[in-house]
């Protein structure tokens, strides 16, 4: 909202032309005259993303009111080409995942994983940002370090995590029979299956929270630290009254992203434990996915659960929007 | 968490720059540990690429075992790797420079201007990140198919973009709030055009959210696996993500060989990355702040 305000020239310019533009004959050639640059400058985007995202969108949504799968749709096979035979069939894919005890196992799995593995993020990530932003030797070095995990990627570290954890003859396990404990099955067994991908998932994600962290808190000016010393405040309500509010711009956005990009996470789980043992730690998304590409594939299933996944995070984006936009703070 | 924030807190105590011994010890402390944890997986995939082929299969943790590079050897000569590192390379440039250019120029009108559609497109940014590829996956596939972009490598730049550019772009917006306004206003009273204003002056001042969008562009191309699996069906044009698979399915998981291709590809990433790193935490934030 500010930026709106402080933008001078442009927004201001264009802020006025909103204002008068009711009274104005011929508007579209003004909106046209004064906005152009600015539309040609999102229009590749925009473009790019209707065609790619608009209409893959809608034919998902329409395939998900049909029943089609890979038997029934439309293909070429040499010079043949079959007619696609499948039909429209309202909501009864919606009806038939909502009222299954699949959906609701998923649902309930995919929120769990969703809140523990962001909570982990910005927590860790907040600790270790809070570590990192004071006066230390070899900070940039352990900077790096701690980074690592973001700079590899994503399906090469499921690899090592497969491996760091296999039963038999990773190093996890191993280092746990040294100690004197039993090894465990993290792979294999339906709850150390879901501690096993939330702890990859961790790993993985921490790194991004802290950095995005620490720069929140190198924002946050120093005099109010020392204003706070000066009236005898203690670490923890200077903690409580200056950082968390300082961050609270950076929070908002990485928490939201966060949760997006978790909810939505793909590679961790599909390659770590392929979902399983028996399906416990697939997630929605990783379940829908499996519909359209195994067995027969079943597109119109996979596009109603890819339907309700993204109902789902826009639901809870618009909730959260509000939230924000009620504390004075969103676009 | 909460332990790690009270420890925290407690240790500032002190005064800042003059920490006791017991404080220093247990902030270095934690912080060893974490870096241990972030780097030893890492560490562990160097050091089994370089046993041999087999020693993965021992039940014995030991760091070295008879150390060469013969995995490295193998996948660089008798397979097909140093194709798919082309390809995964050729595509992952496109993507970011491609992905930098458009999320850059969009992310400044969203900054800079206030027009009809600003709103929309704000939406538009933030809710095609939630597109999960499960939903997108087959509709883009006939989509692709239906252009002739299957098993071609402008299409999978075309699908990359539709997930990086999101996020750039929103980002970027975020830096250039933090760009002053002034800036603008004396490039137009100089007589630029608003594109102008926008390359000469504005683009120089972002480096560092440019950085940031290049690095998330590179890597998102450089790791993605699921639209690169589903597109391109020719051996000859897969990308690193898809050919090392082959190396699990095919001959029972070759892990030496898995570790050793694992490692040539995270070593452009993490190049990439020490590139950029001096510019993360000042572009993401300034990103995160805004936006």
């Amino acid at each position: 909202m500010t930026t709106q305000v402080v933008d001078g020239t442009a927004a201001g310019a264009t802020a006025r032309g909103r204002a008068r533009r009711p009274k104005q004959p011929g508007r579209a050639g003004r909106l046209l005259s004064r906005h152009w640059y600015a539309w040609a400058m999102c229009a590749p985007v925009v473009i790019v993303t209707l065609v790619l995202i608009g209409y893959p969108l809608v034919r998902g949504i329409y395939l998900s009111l049909t029943d089609a799968t890979e038997a029934n749709m439309g293909r070429t096979i040499g010079m043949n080409t079959i007619p696609s035979t499948y039909e429209f069939v309202g909501l009864s894919n919606y009806v038939g995942i909502v009222s299954s005890s699949e959906f609701l196992s998923r649902l309930a799995w995919t929120v769990i994983w969703t809140v523990v593995c962001v909570g982990l993020h910005y927590g860790i990530g907040l600790g270790l940002a809070l570590l990192l932003n004071r006066p230390l030797r070899f900070r940039s070095l352990y900077r790096m370090m701690l980074v690592l995990p973001w700079a590899v990627p994503a399906f090469v570290s499921a690899f090592i995590w497969r491996y760091l954890l296999n039963g038999e003859f990773g190093v996890v396990n191993a280092m746990l029979r040294a100690a004197g404990f039993g090894g465990l099955d993290w792979l294999d067994d339906p709850f150390w299956a879901k501690v096993s991908v939330i702890t990859v998932n961790v790993w993985l994600g921490v790194p991004f929270m802290m950095l995005a962290l620490l720069g929140g808190l190198q924002s946050i000016p120093r005099e109010l630290y020392e204003a706070a010393e000066v009236d005898g405040a203690t670490p923890w309500q200077r903690f409580r009254h200056i950082t968390l509010p300082g961050l609270r711009p950076v929070s908002s956005t990485v928490v939201l992203l966060g949760t997006i990009w978790t909810f939505n996470q793909f590679p961790v789980i599909y390659l770590v434990t392929r979902g399983g043992p028996g399906g416990s730690s697939e997630i929605l998304v990783t379940y829908a996915y499996r519909q359209a590409f195994e067995g027969i594939r079943n597109y119109s299933g996979s596009a109603a659960w890819g339907v309700l996944i993204l109902a789902l995070l826009v639901v809870m984006a618009v909730v959260y929007r509000r939230a924000l936009r009620r504390q004075g703070e969103a676009w | 968490m909460v332990s790690t924030v009270g420890h925290a807190a407690a240790s500032r105590a002190k005064g800042r720059g003059s920490r006791g011994a017991g404080a220093s010890f247990a902030l270095h402390l934690t912080l060893v540990l974490a870096s241990v944890i972030a780097v030893f997986p890492v560490a562990w995939l160097v050091l089994t690429s370089i046993k041999p082929r087999d020693a993965w299969q021992s039940t014995t943790v030991e760091l070295f075992n008879s150390p060469s590079l013969d995995n490295y050897a193998q996948v660089l000569g008798q397979t097909a790797f140093p194709r798919w590192l082309f390809n995964s390379l050729l595509v992952a440039a496109m993507t970011t420079v491609l992905g930098v250019v458009l999320s850059a120029t969009t992310g400044y009108a969203v900054s800079r201007f206030r027009f009809p559609g600003f709103r929309s497109i704000m939406w538009m940014l933030l809710v095609t990140q939630m597109f999960p590829v499960a939903i997108l996956i087959v509709p883009i596939y006939n989509l692709m198919a239906g252009l002739g972009l299957i098993n071609q490598f402008p299409g999978l730049v075309i699908a990359y973009l539709t997930s990086t550019i999101p996020f750039c772009a929103w980002m970027m917006k975020g830096y250039f709030d933090t760009v002053p306004v002034e800036i603008d206003e004396a490039g137009r009273v100089d007589g630029l055009s608003p594109f102008g204003t926008f390359w000469r002056l504005i683009l120089p001042l972002s480096k560092p959210g440019l950085a940031v969008a290049a690095f998330y562009s590179f890597i998102t191309a450089w790791a993605e696996v699921a639209y690169a699996t589903a597109f391109m069906t020719g051996d000859d044009k897969y990308t690193l993500a898809v050919g090392i698979g082959q190396f699990v399915g095919q001959h029972k998981a070759e892990w030496g060989l898995l570790t050793a291709s694992s490692v040539l590809i995270a070593v452009p990433a993490a190049l990439v990355f020490l590139l950029v790193q001096r510019n993360l935490v000042t572009g993401l934030t300034a990103g995160a702040t805004k936006s």
